[in-house]
């Protein structure tokens, strides 16, 4: 295929698709692919809707506002659906988990060869371009969340709030040591979930497009345009999914028992 | 594949990117869009005043026409009835001066007819007392008879 790899073959070909541009050892390895893509989805996230917020007049909207409002209104749709509460953070998280989720999984989009073949051409050896199928990014995200929960039950509960909900629910005082474990688990496996998910359906996709890569040129089409189809359906999905869980959750860390 | 350093840097970078969403692009597209909902609730319930003035409009005049129209009727009615008031004065003025124009004229043809009377009457009575003379002077003695003559000619004249 395009690129020579250092292992032979098939196997040589994906695992060097999968493999991250670092730098540095052990836990300080930087992944300079995901942070470099992630920051320039970020700043084309940022760019637009600043372009948009410059402009934003209550008057007729220009092709820009609209387009931005639409997704303004759509995620305050779902905010207010299910968080009834006061809170200013809620809703510009919401966007921005939303269109940087959207904008890193559309990455995947791009034909798998392409970008890292320009990357050869200046001399990078690797290039991973989807930051969700980086664990790294997925879980920084969710991670995030995880904070701002914690941070939202104890400044809405109180500190003893919140932990007598973690030791007293659901089994009442009696069983506190099961409660407490069961709320435990219940609790990191919201951060958990939403960065798996995303990378699990992100990894999996990437993973066919260059199998499907892997096939004479001939079959190549046949198979990847319907997956690229069906992959612009759970690109949107799993960042819909990423908003809402992160709404959801802290509604229920805004939410006094 | 695995988790290092990167996370802490794209914890950064989320970080980053929702401040600067909550802070800069949030609230001005949001105002926006509550304030052209604002704007399009007060055009509905301008339009929706503007139509009950209508309404209101309309009705006043058509009270206004009807009105008029009752009016105009009534002058219409009052105007007839003075021109039959008029016609009927001035038959009647046309009928007393009609009465009073035949009195004169037959008063005239009255005294014409007496003068003319007068004259013929007068004529005869010349007439006949030169007849009279006539006969007389050729057959009868004018002494003889100048007192029958004076007798009819007495009584013609009178």
């Amino acid at each position: 295929m395009a690129t020579e790899a250092h292992a032979e073959g098939a196997t040589g070909y994906i695992i060097h698709h999968l493999t991250s541009l670092s730098v540095g050892e052990g836990f300080w390895t930087l992944n300079l692919d995901t942070l470099f893509f992630s920051a320039v989805l970020g700043a084309l996230f940022i760019w637009f809707f600043k372009m948009a917020a410059d402009k934003a007049t209550a008057g007729v909207p220009g092709l820009v506002q609209n387009f931005a409002e639409m997704l303004i209104e759509f995620v305050d749709t779902q905010v207010k659906d299910s968080f009834h509460g006061k809170n200013k953070l809620i809703a510009p998280l919401a966007l921005t988990i939303f269109c940087w989720v959207f904008l890193w999984n559309f990455m995947d989009l791009f034909p798998v060869d392409i970008l890292p073949l320009i990357g050869s051409m200046m001399g990078i050896e690797y290039l991973r371009v989807v930051p969700s199928t980086d664990l790294n990014a997925t879980f920084a995200m969710s991670i995030s969340v995880f904070c701002l929960i914690i941070f939202y039950s104890i400044k809405v509960k109180g500190p003893w709030g919140f932990a007598k909900e973690l030791m007293f629910q659901p089994f009442g005082p009696w069983l506190l040591p099961f409660n407490l474990l069961l709320k435990l688990v219940e609790e990191i496996a919201k951060p958990i979930s939403l960065a798996l998910r995303l990378f699990g359906n992100l990894y999996a996709g990437e993973l066919i497009f260059i199998l499907i890569a892997l096939l004479p040129w001939y079959l190549q089409p046949v198979l990847s345009f319907p997956w690229a189809i069906f992959h612009i359906l759970i690109i949107t999905l799993q960042a819909f999914i990423f908003m809402v869980l992160t709404i959801v959750y802290l509604s229920m860390a805004h939410e006094d028992h | 594949m695995s988790i290092n350093a990167t996370l802490i840097g794209q914890m950064i970078t989320f970080a980053l990117l929702v401040w600067f969403t909550m802070k800069y692009i949030w609230p001005p597209l949001f105002d926006s869009l509550e304030e052209r909902k604002k704007k399009i609730a007060d055009g509905l319930a301008a339009a929706e005043k503007g139509q009950e003035q209508m309404h209101l409009a309309e009705k006043k005049a058509k009270g206004v026409l009807k009105e008029a129209k009752e009016q105009s009727s009534d002058i219409i009615n009052l105007a007839q009835k003075r021109a039959n008031e008029l016609v009927e004065a001035s038959k009647d003025t046309a009928k007393k001066e009609g009465d009073r124009l035949i009195l004169v004229a037959k008063a005239q043809i009255e005294q014409e007819k007496q003068q003319a009377k007068e004259s013929l009457r007068k004529e005869v009575a010349s007439l006949a007392l030169y007849a009279a003379e006539q006969i007389l002077t050729a057959e009868i003695d004018k002494a003889k008879h100048q007192d029958i003559l004076s007798k009819i000619s007495n009584q013609l004249v009178g």
